[in-house]
Protein backbone atom coordinates (compact mmCIF):
# COMPACT_ATOMS: atom_id res chain seq x y z
CA UNK A 1 0.00 0.00 0.00
CA UNK A 2 1.30 3.36 -1.26
CA UNK A 3 1.74 6.02 1.80
CA UNK A 4 -0.78 8.65 1.16
CA UNK A 5 1.27 11.89 1.31
CA UNK A 6 -0.30 15.17 1.10
CA UNK A 7 1.74 18.20 0.11
CA UNK A 8 2.43 20.57 2.94
CA UNK A 9 4.66 22.73 4.59
CA UNK A 10 4.07 22.26 7.98
CA UNK A 11 4.00 18.15 9.32
CA UNK A 12 2.67 18.64 12.21
CA UNK A 13 0.53 21.41 13.81
CA UNK A 14 -0.63 21.64 17.10
CA UNK A 15 -3.57 23.71 18.73
CA UNK A 16 -3.93 24.69 22.25
CA UNK A 17 -3.33 20.20 22.47
CA UNK A 18 -3.89 19.62 26.48
CA UNK A 19 -4.40 16.62 28.40
CA UNK A 20 -4.97 15.47 31.78
CA UNK A 21 -4.45 12.54 33.93
CA UNK A 22 -6.64 11.78 37.33
CA UNK A 23 -6.93 15.65 37.11
CA UNK A 24 -3.33 16.51 36.96
CA UNK A 25 -2.03 18.53 33.70
CA UNK A 26 0.12 16.36 31.78
CA UNK A 27 -0.01 18.73 29.04
CA UNK A 28 -1.36 22.25 29.15
CA UNK A 29 -2.02 24.15 26.43
CA UNK A 30 0.48 23.35 23.99
CA UNK A 31 0.87 24.87 20.33
CA UNK A 32 3.50 24.28 18.11
CA UNK A 33 4.85 23.79 14.15
CA UNK A 34 7.43 21.45 12.97
CA UNK A 35 8.15 21.93 9.70
CA UNK A 36 8.81 19.05 6.72
CA UNK A 37 12.44 17.92 6.66
CA UNK A 38 13.46 19.03 9.87
CA UNK A 39 14.87 17.13 13.45
CA UNK A 40 12.57 18.67 15.91
CA UNK A 41 13.61 18.10 19.58
CA UNK A 42 10.75 18.21 22.71
CA UNK A 43 13.65 18.68 25.19
CA UNK A 44 12.44 18.37 28.98
CA UNK A 45 12.86 16.44 32.02
CA UNK A 46 11.06 13.07 32.96
CA UNK A 47 7.31 13.47 33.73
CA UNK A 48 7.39 16.79 31.31
CA UNK A 49 4.45 15.70 29.01
CA UNK A 50 6.67 14.68 26.44
CA UNK A 51 5.61 10.93 26.00
CA UNK A 52 1.75 12.04 26.31
CA UNK A 53 2.58 14.36 23.39
CA UNK A 54 4.03 11.96 21.40
CA UNK A 55 1.29 9.15 21.94
CA UNK A 56 -1.51 11.72 21.11
CA UNK A 57 0.37 12.84 18.21
CA UNK A 58 0.20 9.26 16.92
CA UNK A 59 -3.30 9.02 18.00
CA UNK A 60 -2.93 6.75 20.27
CA UNK A 61 -4.15 8.91 23.23
CA UNK A 62 -7.25 11.31 22.81
CA UNK A 63 -6.45 14.74 23.87
CA UNK A 64 -8.79 16.64 26.09
CA UNK A 65 -8.92 19.58 23.87
CA UNK A 66 -7.18 21.44 21.46
CA UNK A 67 -6.34 19.76 18.42
CA UNK A 68 -3.71 18.68 15.87
CA UNK A 69 -2.66 17.30 12.43
CA UNK A 70 0.19 15.14 11.47
CA UNK A 71 1.21 14.52 7.96
CA UNK A 72 -2.24 16.80 6.83
CA UNK A 73 -4.35 14.52 9.02
CA UNK A 74 -6.41 15.13 11.71
CA UNK A 75 -5.33 12.99 15.02
CA UNK A 76 -8.89 12.20 16.02
CA UNK A 77 -10.79 12.30 13.15
CA UNK A 78 -8.11 10.49 11.03
CA UNK A 79 -6.34 7.98 13.09
CA UNK A 80 -5.57 5.62 10.67
CA UNK A 81 -4.43 8.01 7.94
CA UNK A 82 -2.08 9.21 11.02
CA UNK A 83 -1.09 5.76 11.37
CA UNK A 84 0.01 4.85 8.19
CA UNK A 85 1.94 8.23 7.70
CA UNK A 86 4.24 7.64 10.87
CA UNK A 87 7.03 5.57 12.16
CA UNK A 88 7.03 5.49 16.07
CA UNK A 89 9.86 4.19 18.31
CA UNK A 90 8.81 3.88 21.81
CA UNK A 91 10.70 4.95 24.85
CA UNK A 92 10.21 1.62 26.73
CA UNK A 93 10.25 -2.09 24.72
CA UNK A 94 7.80 -2.56 22.15
CA UNK A 95 9.06 -6.08 20.65
CA UNK A 96 8.19 -9.26 20.95
CA UNK A 97 11.29 -11.34 22.70
CA UNK A 98 9.47 -14.69 21.89
CA UNK A 99 10.58 -13.95 17.81
CA UNK A 100 13.84 -12.95 16.26
CA UNK A 101 14.54 -9.88 15.14
CA UNK A 102 13.62 -10.66 11.73
CA UNK A 103 10.25 -12.44 12.78
CA UNK A 104 9.33 -8.84 14.90
CA UNK A 105 10.60 -6.67 11.42
CA UNK A 106 8.79 -9.15 9.33
CA UNK A 107 5.65 -8.89 11.66
CA UNK A 108 5.66 -5.01 11.79
CA UNK A 109 5.82 -5.31 7.63
CA UNK A 110 2.50 -7.61 7.78
CA UNK A 111 0.89 -5.03 9.63
CA UNK A 112 1.22 -2.34 7.51
CA UNK A 113 0.21 -3.99 4.77
CA UNK A 114 3.72 -3.58 3.12
CA UNK A 115 3.40 -6.20 -0.37
CA UNK A 116 5.15 -9.49 -0.04
CA UNK A 117 7.78 -8.36 -2.57
CA UNK A 118 8.53 -5.68 -0.50
CA UNK A 119 8.46 -6.94 2.56
CA UNK A 120 11.68 -9.15 2.63
CA UNK A 121 13.94 -6.49 0.83
CA UNK A 122 12.65 -3.76 2.99
CA UNK A 123 13.12 -5.88 6.16
CA UNK A 124 16.92 -7.04 4.90
CA UNK A 125 18.03 -3.38 4.31
CA UNK A 126 16.61 -2.05 7.44
CA UNK A 127 18.41 -4.64 9.14
CA UNK A 128 21.26 -3.68 7.68
CA UNK A 129 21.43 -0.04 8.04
CA UNK A 130 21.19 -0.90 12.06
CA UNK A 131 23.81 -3.81 11.89
CA UNK A 132 21.08 -6.53 13.14
CA UNK A 133 22.06 -8.48 10.23
CA UNK A 134 24.15 -10.94 11.68
CA UNK A 135 21.84 -11.23 14.71
CA UNK A 136 18.71 -11.35 12.96
CA UNK A 137 17.60 -14.80 13.64
CA UNK A 138 18.23 -14.84 17.04
CA UNK A 139 15.45 -14.39 19.64
CA UNK A 140 15.21 -10.77 20.85
CA UNK A 141 15.44 -12.10 24.42
CA UNK A 142 18.96 -12.86 23.84
CA UNK A 143 19.79 -9.25 22.37
CA UNK A 144 21.66 -6.85 24.42
CA UNK A 145 20.40 -3.37 25.17
CA UNK A 146 21.59 -1.88 22.63
CA UNK A 147 21.04 -4.24 19.96
CA UNK A 148 17.18 -3.89 21.55
CA UNK A 149 17.46 -0.22 20.86
CA UNK A 150 18.82 -0.41 17.32
CA UNK A 151 15.91 -3.05 16.26
CA UNK A 152 13.27 -0.65 17.65
CA UNK A 153 14.58 2.20 16.14
CA UNK A 154 14.48 -0.30 12.59
CA UNK A 155 11.02 -1.15 13.02
CA UNK A 156 10.00 2.27 13.36
CA UNK A 157 11.29 3.44 10.09
CA UNK A 158 10.09 -0.07 8.61
CA UNK A 159 7.63 1.57 6.68
CA UNK A 160 9.58 4.41 5.52
CA UNK A 161 7.19 6.75 6.80
CA UNK A 162 7.04 10.66 5.96
CA UNK A 163 7.84 11.23 10.07
CA UNK A 164 9.46 9.21 12.40
CA UNK A 165 8.52 10.36 16.20
CA UNK A 166 11.67 9.00 18.72
CA UNK A 167 10.80 8.87 22.26
CA UNK A 168 14.12 8.51 24.06
CA UNK A 169 15.62 6.48 21.38
CA UNK A 170 19.16 6.39 23.65
CA UNK A 171 18.29 5.85 26.72
CA UNK A 172 20.39 2.82 28.24
CA UNK A 173 22.85 2.35 25.06
CA UNK A 174 26.64 2.99 25.31
CA UNK A 175 28.37 6.11 23.89
CA UNK A 176 29.58 4.00 20.70
CA UNK A 177 26.04 2.66 20.18
CA UNK A 178 24.38 6.41 20.51
CA UNK A 179 26.71 7.87 18.28
CA UNK A 180 26.07 5.15 15.79
CA UNK A 181 22.40 5.69 16.19
CA UNK A 182 22.80 9.60 15.99
CA UNK A 183 24.39 9.66 12.54
CA UNK A 184 21.51 7.09 11.40
CA UNK A 185 18.75 9.25 12.42
CA UNK A 186 20.70 12.29 10.61
CA UNK A 187 21.57 10.04 7.76
CA UNK A 188 17.63 8.90 6.99
CA UNK A 189 16.91 12.60 8.09
CA UNK A 190 19.23 13.64 4.91
CA UNK A 191 18.97 11.11 2.20
CA UNK A 192 15.18 9.94 2.66
CA UNK A 193 14.00 13.76 3.80
CA UNK A 194 12.29 11.85 6.69
CA UNK A 195 11.02 14.46 9.13
CA UNK A 196 12.38 13.13 12.86
CA UNK A 197 10.41 14.29 16.01
CA UNK A 198 12.57 13.68 19.11
CA UNK A 199 11.84 13.53 22.87
CA UNK A 200 14.63 13.58 24.94
CA UNK A 201 16.04 14.30 28.24
CA UNK A 202 19.37 14.08 27.64
CA UNK A 203 20.35 17.52 26.37
CA UNK A 204 23.30 16.52 24.14
CA UNK A 205 21.62 14.93 22.21
CA UNK A 206 19.42 17.22 21.41
CA UNK A 207 21.73 19.64 20.95
CA UNK A 208 23.55 17.25 18.28
CA UNK A 209 20.84 16.03 16.23
CA UNK A 210 17.96 19.02 15.73
CA UNK A 211 17.59 21.68 14.07
CA UNK A 212 14.97 23.05 15.90
CA UNK A 213 14.49 22.51 19.90
CA UNK A 214 11.27 23.32 22.24
CA UNK A 215 11.84 23.20 25.92
CA UNK A 216 8.79 21.20 27.90
CA UNK A 217 8.71 22.08 31.17
CA UNK A 218 5.98 20.67 33.70
CA UNK A 219 3.45 20.23 30.63
CA UNK A 220 4.00 23.40 29.09
CA UNK A 221 6.27 24.63 26.19
CA UNK A 222 8.48 27.39 27.69
CA UNK A 223 10.19 28.74 24.32
CA UNK A 224 11.18 27.33 20.81
CA UNK A 225 14.18 28.04 18.34
CA UNK A 226 17.08 26.48 17.29
CA UNK A 227 20.09 25.41 19.59
CA UNK A 228 22.42 27.73 18.42
CA UNK A 229 19.60 30.89 19.12
CA UNK A 230 18.87 29.33 22.47
CA UNK A 231 22.21 29.10 23.66
CA UNK A 232 22.92 33.00 22.21
CA UNK A 233 19.56 34.28 23.77
CA UNK A 234 21.42 33.77 27.36
CA UNK A 235 24.75 35.61 26.46
CA UNK A 236 27.56 34.85 24.19
CA UNK A 237 29.74 34.08 26.83
CA UNK A 238 28.86 32.55 30.82
CA UNK A 239 31.14 33.03 34.05
CA UNK A 240 31.44 31.86 37.04
CA UNK A 241 32.99 33.86 39.82
CA UNK A 242 33.49 33.52 43.84
CA UNK A 243 34.68 37.16 45.52
CA UNK A 244 36.68 36.44 48.82
CA UNK A 245 37.13 39.90 48.99
CA UNK A 246 34.18 43.09 48.80
CA UNK A 247 30.59 42.71 48.82
CA UNK A 248 28.56 40.55 45.88
CA UNK A 249 25.81 43.45 45.54
CA UNK A 250 28.17 45.74 45.22
CA UNK A 251 29.75 43.44 42.71
CA UNK A 252 27.26 43.56 40.46
CA UNK A 253 25.94 46.90 40.36
CA UNK A 254 29.24 47.55 39.21
CA UNK A 255 29.23 44.91 36.53
CA UNK A 256 25.18 46.26 35.59
CA UNK A 257 26.68 49.50 35.18
CA UNK A 258 28.98 48.72 32.78
CA UNK A 259 26.88 47.32 29.95
CA UNK A 260 28.87 44.91 29.07
CA UNK A 261 26.63 41.54 30.85
CA UNK A 262 23.32 40.75 29.87
CA UNK A 263 22.54 38.57 32.99
CA UNK A 264 23.23 38.25 36.31
CA UNK A 265 22.59 35.17 38.80
CA UNK A 266 23.65 34.54 42.05
CA UNK A 267 23.97 30.75 42.32
CA UNK A 268 24.93 29.92 45.76
CA UNK A 269 28.04 31.79 46.53
CA UNK A 270 28.96 31.73 42.62
CA UNK A 271 27.89 34.21 40.28
CA UNK A 272 26.58 33.70 37.25
CA UNK A 273 27.48 36.12 34.35
CA UNK A 274 26.34 35.44 30.92
CA UNK A 275 28.14 38.26 28.41
CA UNK A 276 26.99 39.93 25.58
CA UNK A 277 30.00 39.79 23.66
CA UNK A 278 32.37 36.76 22.61
CA UNK A 279 35.05 38.65 23.25
CA UNK A 280 34.04 39.98 26.92
CA UNK A 281 35.91 36.96 29.08
CA UNK A 282 38.29 36.73 32.21
CA UNK A 283 40.51 39.04 31.76
CA UNK A 284 38.13 41.79 31.06
CA UNK A 285 36.54 40.44 34.94
CA UNK A 286 39.92 40.47 36.53
CA UNK A 287 40.62 43.80 35.72
CA UNK A 288 37.26 45.38 36.74
CA UNK A 289 37.79 43.61 39.82
CA UNK A 290 40.94 44.62 40.60
CA UNK A 291 40.55 48.09 39.85
CA UNK A 292 37.78 48.52 42.35
CA UNK A 293 39.33 46.32 44.81
CA UNK A 294 37.46 42.98 44.59
CA UNK A 295 39.18 39.73 44.97
CA UNK A 296 37.99 37.30 42.83
CA UNK A 297 39.23 33.71 44.50
CA UNK A 298 38.29 31.31 41.51
CA UNK A 299 36.67 31.93 38.38
CA UNK A 300 35.73 30.34 35.27
CA UNK A 301 33.92 30.42 32.06
CA UNK A 302 32.58 28.55 29.14
CA UNK A 303 30.22 28.97 25.92
CA UNK A 304 26.79 28.53 26.90
CA UNK A 305 25.11 25.25 26.44
CA UNK A 306 21.61 23.53 25.52
CA UNK A 307 21.73 22.53 29.46
CA UNK A 308 22.49 26.65 30.27
CA UNK A 309 19.63 27.78 28.40
CA UNK A 310 17.22 24.91 30.07
CA UNK A 311 18.58 25.99 33.22
CA UNK A 312 17.85 29.61 32.30
CA UNK A 313 14.49 28.54 30.81
CA UNK A 314 13.01 26.46 33.28
CA UNK A 315 14.78 27.08 36.28
CA UNK A 316 16.44 23.58 36.88
CA UNK A 317 19.40 21.53 35.24
CA UNK A 318 18.58 17.95 33.30
CA UNK A 319 21.64 15.84 34.97
CA UNK A 320 23.91 14.34 32.43
CA UNK A 321 23.45 10.87 32.69
CA UNK B 1 -12.45 1.41 6.56
CA UNK B 2 -12.50 -1.96 6.34
CA UNK B 3 -13.96 -4.05 8.63
CA UNK B 4 -11.16 -6.67 8.32
CA UNK B 5 -7.27 -6.76 7.32
CA UNK B 6 -6.59 -10.20 6.10
CA UNK B 7 -3.02 -9.95 5.94
CA UNK B 8 -2.51 -8.15 9.97
CA UNK B 9 -5.40 -10.55 10.99
CA UNK B 10 -2.88 -14.14 9.57
CA UNK B 11 0.07 -12.19 10.77
CA UNK B 12 -1.45 -12.51 14.36
CA UNK B 13 -2.19 -15.67 13.90
CA UNK B 14 0.90 -16.38 12.96
CA UNK B 15 2.70 -15.19 15.91
CA UNK B 16 0.07 -17.07 18.63
CA UNK B 17 1.65 -20.18 16.01
CA UNK B 18 4.72 -19.08 16.53
CA UNK B 19 4.98 -18.55 20.51
CA UNK B 20 3.13 -21.92 20.90
CA UNK B 21 5.75 -23.72 19.45
CA UNK B 22 8.32 -21.67 21.05
CA UNK B 23 7.44 -22.83 24.26
CA UNK B 24 7.56 -26.31 24.51
CA UNK B 25 8.25 -26.25 28.65
CA UNK B 26 4.69 -24.64 29.21
CA UNK B 27 3.42 -27.10 26.42
CA UNK B 28 4.08 -29.95 28.47
CA UNK B 29 3.37 -28.52 31.61
CA UNK B 30 -0.09 -28.02 30.50
CA UNK B 31 -0.42 -31.84 29.83
CA UNK B 32 0.39 -32.33 33.88
CA UNK B 33 -2.44 -32.00 35.26
CA UNK B 34 -4.98 -33.53 32.49
CA UNK B 35 -2.74 -36.75 32.53
CA UNK B 36 -2.81 -37.29 36.46
CA UNK B 37 -6.63 -36.65 36.27
CA UNK B 38 -6.55 -39.33 33.44
CA UNK B 39 -4.59 -41.61 35.32
CA UNK B 40 -5.31 -41.26 39.03
CA UNK B 41 -9.24 -40.71 39.26
CA UNK B 42 -9.80 -42.21 36.11
CA UNK B 43 -8.66 -45.22 35.50
CA UNK B 44 -9.21 -46.23 39.58
CA UNK B 45 -12.61 -45.23 39.45
CA UNK B 46 -13.52 -47.04 35.99
CA UNK B 47 -12.61 -49.93 38.33
CA UNK B 48 -15.99 -49.59 40.21
CA UNK B 49 -18.56 -52.25 38.99
CA UNK B 50 -20.61 -50.55 35.98
CA UNK B 51 -24.05 -48.80 36.62
CA UNK B 52 -22.87 -47.86 40.43
CA UNK B 53 -22.80 -44.20 40.01
CA UNK B 54 -26.01 -42.71 38.56
CA UNK B 55 -26.04 -40.18 35.53
CA UNK B 56 -23.36 -42.98 33.89
CA UNK B 57 -25.18 -45.65 31.73
CA UNK B 58 -24.16 -49.36 32.79
CA UNK B 59 -22.80 -50.23 29.28
CA UNK B 60 -20.10 -47.51 29.97
CA UNK B 61 -16.57 -47.16 32.18
CA UNK B 62 -15.67 -44.26 34.28
CA UNK B 63 -12.71 -43.11 32.14
CA UNK B 64 -14.70 -43.26 28.84
CA UNK B 65 -16.92 -40.30 30.98
CA UNK B 66 -14.17 -38.71 32.47
CA UNK B 67 -12.07 -38.16 29.23
CA UNK B 68 -14.18 -35.56 26.99
CA UNK B 69 -14.41 -33.66 30.58
CA UNK B 70 -10.78 -33.62 30.82
CA UNK B 71 -10.53 -32.37 27.38
CA UNK B 72 -12.81 -29.62 27.95
CA UNK B 73 -10.69 -28.52 31.12
CA UNK B 74 -7.73 -28.38 28.97
CA UNK B 75 -9.71 -26.55 26.29
CA UNK B 76 -11.22 -24.12 29.30
CA UNK B 77 -7.95 -23.00 30.76
CA UNK B 78 -5.99 -22.64 27.72
CA UNK B 79 -8.36 -20.87 26.45
CA UNK B 80 -9.11 -18.08 29.26
CA UNK B 81 -4.82 -17.78 29.16
CA UNK B 82 -5.23 -16.85 25.40
CA UNK B 83 -7.64 -14.45 25.80
CA UNK B 84 -5.92 -12.68 28.77
CA UNK B 85 -2.56 -12.62 26.99
CA UNK B 86 -3.17 -9.50 25.60
CA UNK B 87 -2.18 -8.78 28.98
CA UNK B 88 1.22 -9.75 29.07
CA UNK B 89 1.48 -8.02 25.93
CA UNK B 90 0.33 -4.96 27.53
CA UNK B 91 3.43 -5.74 30.19
CA UNK B 92 5.69 -6.24 27.90
CA UNK B 93 5.00 -3.04 25.59
CA UNK B 94 3.74 -5.69 22.47
CA UNK B 95 0.55 -3.91 22.29
CA UNK B 96 1.65 -0.50 21.84
CA UNK B 97 3.26 -1.68 18.60
CA UNK B 98 0.21 -4.00 17.74
CA UNK B 99 -1.98 -0.67 18.61
CA UNK B 100 -0.10 2.15 16.25
CA UNK B 101 0.18 -0.14 13.30
CA UNK B 102 -3.36 0.97 10.77
CA UNK B 103 -5.11 -2.14 11.64
CA UNK B 104 -8.48 -2.08 13.45
CA UNK B 105 -9.03 -3.22 16.68
CA UNK B 106 -11.71 -6.41 15.36
CA UNK B 107 -9.12 -7.62 12.87
CA UNK B 108 -6.14 -7.43 15.78
CA UNK B 109 -9.05 -9.32 18.19
CA UNK B 110 -9.96 -12.07 15.66
CA UNK B 111 -6.07 -12.68 14.66
CA UNK B 112 -5.44 -13.28 18.03
CA UNK B 113 -8.18 -15.07 18.59
CA UNK B 114 -8.32 -17.68 16.20
CA UNK B 115 -4.54 -17.99 17.16
CA UNK B 116 -5.63 -18.82 20.97
CA UNK B 117 -8.19 -21.43 19.27
CA UNK B 118 -5.85 -23.02 17.23
CA UNK B 119 -3.45 -23.91 19.86
CA UNK B 120 -6.19 -25.19 22.43
CA UNK B 121 -7.92 -27.24 19.44
CA UNK B 122 -3.81 -28.89 18.84
CA UNK B 123 -3.99 -29.49 22.64
CA UNK B 124 -7.23 -30.54 22.98
CA UNK B 125 -6.24 -33.31 19.95
CA UNK B 126 -3.24 -34.15 22.11
CA UNK B 127 -5.28 -34.99 24.76
CA UNK B 128 -7.53 -37.04 22.90
CA UNK B 129 -4.60 -39.05 21.91
CA UNK B 130 -3.29 -39.55 25.12
CA UNK B 131 -7.04 -40.82 26.06
CA UNK B 132 -7.19 -43.35 23.03
CA UNK B 133 -3.97 -44.54 24.18
CA UNK B 134 -5.00 -44.92 28.16
CA UNK B 135 -7.85 -46.87 26.64
CA UNK B 136 -10.70 -44.71 25.74
CA UNK B 137 -13.16 -45.79 22.71
CA UNK B 138 -13.70 -42.84 21.26
CA UNK B 139 -17.35 -43.80 19.17
CA UNK B 140 -16.23 -42.86 15.46
CA UNK B 141 -14.42 -41.11 13.40
CA UNK B 142 -17.69 -38.53 12.37
CA UNK B 143 -17.90 -37.87 16.17
CA UNK B 144 -14.60 -36.94 16.19
CA UNK B 145 -14.97 -34.45 13.48
CA UNK B 146 -17.87 -33.05 15.57
CA UNK B 147 -16.32 -32.37 18.72
CA UNK B 148 -14.18 -29.88 16.80
CA UNK B 149 -17.19 -27.60 15.81
CA UNK B 150 -17.71 -28.20 20.17
CA UNK B 151 -13.78 -27.36 20.78
CA UNK B 152 -14.19 -24.46 18.69
CA UNK B 153 -17.23 -23.10 20.60
CA UNK B 154 -15.76 -23.60 24.00
CA UNK B 155 -12.68 -22.05 22.71
CA UNK B 156 -14.50 -18.91 21.50
CA UNK B 157 -16.85 -18.49 24.59
CA UNK B 158 -13.75 -18.65 26.88
CA UNK B 159 -11.22 -16.52 24.88
CA UNK B 160 -13.98 -13.86 24.86
CA UNK B 161 -14.56 -14.42 28.57
CA UNK B 162 -10.80 -14.12 28.94
CA UNK B 163 -10.43 -11.07 27.25
CA UNK B 164 -13.25 -9.45 28.57
CA UNK B 165 -12.11 -10.32 32.34
CA UNK B 166 -8.26 -9.02 31.36
CA UNK B 167 -9.43 -6.11 30.18
CA UNK B 168 -11.72 -4.81 32.63
CA UNK B 169 -8.79 -6.17 35.52
CA UNK B 170 -6.37 -3.75 33.61
CA UNK B 171 -3.53 -6.00 34.72
CA UNK B 172 -1.39 -9.03 34.69
CA UNK B 173 -1.44 -9.28 38.36
CA UNK B 174 -4.95 -8.90 39.02
CA UNK B 175 -6.05 -11.10 36.33
CA UNK B 176 -3.60 -13.86 38.00
CA UNK B 177 -4.90 -13.46 41.42
CA UNK B 178 -8.37 -14.08 40.33
CA UNK B 179 -8.41 -16.46 37.75
CA UNK B 180 -8.51 -19.38 40.03
CA UNK B 181 -11.16 -18.04 41.78
CA UNK B 182 -13.33 -18.16 38.36
CA UNK B 183 -11.98 -21.19 36.37
CA UNK B 184 -12.37 -23.79 38.83
CA UNK B 185 -15.99 -22.48 39.87
CA UNK B 186 -16.46 -23.13 36.25
CA UNK B 187 -14.85 -26.57 35.77
CA UNK B 188 -16.20 -27.91 39.47
CA UNK B 189 -20.10 -26.36 38.19
CA UNK B 190 -19.90 -28.77 35.22
CA UNK B 191 -20.10 -32.26 34.25
CA UNK B 192 -17.08 -31.99 33.69
CA UNK B 193 -15.84 -34.86 36.61
CA UNK B 194 -19.38 -36.20 37.77
CA UNK B 195 -22.54 -36.44 36.21
CA UNK B 196 -25.66 -34.00 37.76
CA UNK B 197 -27.58 -36.69 39.25
CA UNK B 198 -24.89 -37.01 41.83
CA UNK B 199 -24.38 -33.63 42.66
CA UNK B 200 -27.65 -32.03 44.79
CA UNK B 201 -30.36 -30.18 43.31
CA UNK B 202 -29.48 -26.58 44.22
CA UNK B 203 -26.10 -27.51 42.53
CA UNK B 204 -27.83 -28.32 39.16
CA UNK B 205 -29.52 -25.58 38.18
CA UNK B 206 -25.91 -23.37 38.45
CA UNK B 207 -24.79 -26.53 36.36
CA UNK B 208 -27.71 -25.85 33.99
CA UNK B 209 -26.69 -22.63 33.98
CA UNK B 210 -22.96 -22.85 33.37
CA UNK B 211 -22.10 -22.75 29.28
CA UNK B 212 -19.41 -24.87 29.79
CA UNK B 213 -21.54 -27.41 31.07
CA UNK B 214 -23.20 -27.95 27.23
CA UNK B 215 -19.34 -27.56 25.97
CA UNK B 216 -18.93 -30.95 28.09
CA UNK B 217 -21.55 -32.26 26.95
CA UNK B 218 -21.79 -31.80 23.31
CA UNK B 219 -18.31 -33.12 23.46
CA UNK B 220 -18.92 -36.17 25.35
CA UNK B 221 -22.11 -36.69 22.97
CA UNK B 222 -19.82 -36.77 20.39
CA UNK B 223 -16.48 -38.23 21.20
CA UNK B 224 -18.04 -40.95 23.53
CA UNK B 225 -21.63 -41.14 22.48
CA UNK B 226 -23.22 -39.95 25.58
CA UNK B 227 -25.09 -36.98 26.10
CA UNK B 228 -27.38 -35.43 28.68
CA UNK B 229 -29.11 -33.05 26.31
CA UNK B 230 -29.20 -33.18 22.38
CA UNK B 231 -26.25 -32.01 20.75
CA UNK B 232 -28.11 -29.97 18.91
CA UNK B 233 -29.50 -28.23 22.18
CA UNK B 234 -25.83 -27.69 23.43
CA UNK B 235 -24.61 -27.00 19.61
CA UNK B 236 -27.06 -23.62 19.64
CA UNK B 237 -26.53 -22.75 23.25
CA UNK B 238 -22.92 -22.62 23.30
CA UNK B 239 -23.08 -20.97 19.83
CA UNK B 240 -25.39 -18.36 21.32
CA UNK B 241 -23.19 -17.51 24.29
CA UNK B 242 -20.12 -17.60 21.85
CA UNK B 243 -20.89 -15.60 19.87
CA UNK B 244 -22.03 -12.95 22.60
CA UNK B 245 -18.32 -12.94 24.14
CA UNK B 246 -17.08 -12.90 21.21
CA UNK B 247 -18.53 -9.81 20.93
CA UNK B 248 -18.33 -8.19 23.79
CA UNK B 249 -14.62 -8.99 24.27
CA UNK B 250 -14.19 -7.16 20.87
CA UNK B 251 -15.92 -4.53 22.30
CA UNK B 252 -13.74 -4.43 25.80
CA UNK B 253 -10.80 -4.59 23.23
CA UNK B 254 -11.90 -1.74 21.36
CA UNK B 255 -12.18 0.71 24.46
CA UNK B 256 -8.87 -0.29 26.03
CA UNK B 257 -6.57 2.07 26.88
CA UNK B 258 -2.70 2.20 25.80
CA UNK B 259 -1.32 4.11 28.99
Amino acid sequence: MDIVSKEIEDIIEVNKLTKRFNGSLAVDDISFTVKKGEIFGLVGLNGAGKTTTILMLASLLNPDSGSATVCGYDILKEKDDVRRSIGLVFEEQAVDTYLTGKQNLDFTARMYNLPKKVRAKRVADVLNTVGLTDNANVRVKDYSGGMLRRLEIARGMLTYPNLLFLDEPTIGVDVQTRRYLWDYVKRVNKEMGMTVFLATSYIEEADYLCNRVAIMDKGRLVVTGTPEGLKASIGENIIFLKLSKGSEKNFIRLLQGMGYVKRIEERGDLLELSMKEREMGIPDIVRIARENRFIISSIKSHRPSLNDALLHYTGKKIEEE
Amino acid sequence: MKIIDPLPMYTMWLREMIRFFRMKARLVSSFMMPLLFLAFLGIPLSLLPSGSMPGIPESMNFLDYLAPGILGMTLLFSSMMAGASVLWDKEFGFLKEVLVAPVNRLSIMLGRSLGGMTTSIIQGFMIIGISVFMGVNVSSVSGLLLSIVFMVLICATFIGFGVILATQLGDMEGFMSIISMIQMPIFFASPAFLPMEMMPHWIKSIICLNPFTYGIDGLRGSLVGYSTFPLIHDFVILLVISVVLMILGSYCFEKMEID
